[in-house]
């Protein structure tokens, strides 16, 4: 558990980063500092590993007070991942990896073990192993700094926008195996971000700073977009926050129908306005006119792929989306594996969207209302 | 071209107390001792200059020293350190003070410009992963820093081989006296001969520092690894072996 207790950073020139500050990420989960530029979340993130010294109040790492630990220690038991990777040019990827052991004395043959280990579990190649971080694209070299700060299995890692500088569907993936990892290894997270989106997605709990360094609130990410506690926490999480609450709920049993397909290379026996192609393991490939196909096999080039897929038992959100990007307006539904189940259409989604509650607002202070609940922290 | 062929034709140039060999020696030796001493001053200064971001005025007051004119700095020198220094002294000690203040700038500015280059977030991260002080200034600062503190190094050296000529007008050994005395002569074999040498002096040693800096550099910042660029490989991580023509994604 890391605790800010009433934390504040003046900066000598008398900006105020951060501004009393109170606030538990709790010991596991995934704690998300979100709020715009100036806000001070990365320096409150900077603050626990003191890159950057509190003027007044204290952090506390598991009840230890972080400003009495020996800094460069306190550091090696935290792992720390940014924006840019950070990684060391002159040092391949194994021997960045192993940083961290190495500070640490563990032996040679010990490091490289688990800096091989540690590629494998980032999702990268053993044999990028021995490259040196120009050779790789930005996506790998921000693999290999999540690999570098989990090399020595810490319980803390602070991460500050680690995966802002990449492209959208890399950011996407990355995110994704983020999480994945982060079931495994159930580490007690800050994650810095601008990105609310990003935050919505990874928290378990988002802090929303305000600028001034100032918490506006924190809540479990359904409990933000649904119940946020003023106007700029509103307006911060955004329009959309109807439509992307439904990321949280999960799509209880919707009325699937059964579709007719058709594979490529077969023609459509049928003058429906819209068939769905699917390859030969029943996976969608997307949308086909059979009316403008005139009488001869499915080409690739036919295809419309605008739709997206939701997967059966996913949220109300890709349920939906599914529906409304499909070019047929039957949003396409498969199950675990990638195979076609069977299309919904949106109404049917909205009124199973109707049949569901929004979260329950809590009673009494509302910036910390709907905050993971902290075992062993009295209120 | 002639009298240059008789020059280096003769085998009484080459041996003896001043013969080419013996020359050629004085003036690795000066060159060498030069360069230790204009290190030892230059390379920590630079690299404590970078590494605290302090004392930057040291590299611009070193850098304007580069406007001293060297021969007479070094007459100066001579005539105001000779007297007090015993025997060869009187020659060495003026001489080898003079060349290193020529040294020191490009040395000053090569260990600084290093440090002050590398990569902001490699610096961040080497602290914020635990690195002390001094661990990152030797893990992380100096290595990144080699090929710019290299290349101060070969120019302080040519600039050293190049000037340590003058240093026969004190009175000096070296190259310079074939040149000095050469000209002084009008044997204008042995002046040019000397000029020669010098010149392939330079390019070797420029050769022998160049090799050296491939073996020292890291790969990594030399665009020399092994395997080729970035892009060369698409099987090396699954962003890069996504399949760009399927666009039906699940969305979560």
């Amino acid at each position: 558990m890391i605790r800010f207790d009433a934390v504040t950073k003046e900066f000598p020139d008398g900006t105020v980063a951060v501004d009393d500050l109170s606030l538990t990420a709790p010991t596991g989960k995934i704690t998300v500092l979100v709020g715009p530029s100036g806000c001070g979340k990365t320096t409150s993130l900077r603050m626990v590993n003191r890159m950057i010294e509190p003027t007044r109040g204290s952090i506390a790492l598991d009840g230890q007070d972080t400003g009495r630990m020996d800094q460069a220690e306190l550091r090696r038991g935290i792992g720390y991942v940014i924006q840019h990777a950070g990684l060391f040019p002159h040092r391949t990827v194994l021997d960045n990896i192993g940083t961290v052991p190495r500070l640490l004395g563990w032996d040679k043959k010990k490091v490289r073990d688990r800096s091989r280990e540690l590629l494998e579990r980032v999702g990268l190649d053993a044999r990028l192993g021995d490259r040196y971080p120009t050779q790789l694209s930005g996506g790998q070299q921000q693999r290999v700094g999540v690999a570098r700060a989990l090399a020595a299995d810490p319980p803390v890692m602070l991460m500050d926008e680690p995966f802002s500088a990449v492209d959208p569907i890399v950011r996407d993936q990355l995110q994704d195996e983020f999480l994945r990892l982060q079931d495994e290894l159930g580490k007690t997270i800050i994650f810095v971000t601008h990105d609310i989106d990003e935050a919505i997605k990874l928290g378990d709990q988002v802090a929303v700073l305000r600028v001034g360094g100032t918490l506006a609130q924190v809540a479990e990410p359904a409990y933000l977009l649904a119940h946020p506690a003023d106007d700029f926490v509103a307006d911060f999480v955004g329009r959309d926050r109807g439509y992307r609450s439904l990321q949280f709920q999960e799509a209880p049993r919707l009325p699937l129908r059964s579709e007719p397909t058709v594979t490529l290379g077969e023609t459509p026996a049928t003058d429906a306005a819209w068939l769905l192609v699917v390859d030969d393991r029943r996976h969608p490939l997307g949308w086909v006119e059979p009316g403008r196909i005139g009488g001869r096999g499915v080409q690739d080039a036919d295809l419309h792929r605008g739709g997206t897929v939701a997967r059966s038992g996913g949220s109300l959100r890709g349920a939906l989306d599914a529906a409304l990007s499909s070019p047929a307006r039957r949003g396409v539904i498969v199950d675990d594996s990638g195979e076609l189940v069977g299309t919904v259409l949106a109404h049917e989604v909205l009124d199973a969207i109707e049949d569901t509650d929004r979260p329950e607002r809590d009673e009494g202070d509302p910036v910390h209302g709907g905050a993971v609940a902290v075992a062993g922290d009295e209120a | 071209m002639n009298i240059l062929f008789e020059w280096f034709g003769d085998p009484a140039n080459w041996s003896g107390a001043d013969g080419i060999g013996q020359r050629l020696w004085e003036h690795l030796w000066y060159t060498a001792v030069t360069m230790l001493v204009a290190s030892a001053v230059a390379l920590p200064l630079g690299l404590w200059v970078g590494h605290t971001g302090r004392g930057r005025w040291l590299v611009t007051l070193a850098n304007s020293a580069r406007a001293v004119p060297t021969l007479g700095l070094l007459l100066a020198a001579s005539l105001w350190l000779g007297p007090k220094l015993p025997g060869d002294f009187a020659y060495t000690v003026p001489s080898i003070a003079v060349l290193a203040i020529l040294a020191v700038p490009p040395l000053l500015a090569g260990a600084y410009g290093g440090i002050d280059s590398v990569d902001g977030a490699a610096r961040d991260a080497a602290y914020g992963v635990g690195m002390r002080g001094r661990q990152v200034l030797w893990q992380v600062e100096v290595p990144n820093a080699l090929p710019l503190m290299l290349s101060g190094v070969r120019s302080a050296v040519l600039q050293v081989v190049a000037t340590a000529t003058i240093a026969a007008i004190p009175g000096l050994g070296g190259l310079g006296r074939f040149i000095i005395d050469g000209i002084a002569l009008a044997d204008y074999g042995q002046a040019g001969g000397g000029a020669l040498l010098v010149a392939v002096l330079a390019v070797l040693l420029e050769g022998i520092l160049a090799l050296l800096q491939r073996r020292l550099v890291s790969p990594g910042l030399t665009g020399r690894a092994v395997g080729g660029s970035r892009n060369d490989d698409d099987s090396a991580g699954p962003e890069e072996s996504a399949d760009p023509t399927v666009d039906l994604r699940t969305s979560v």
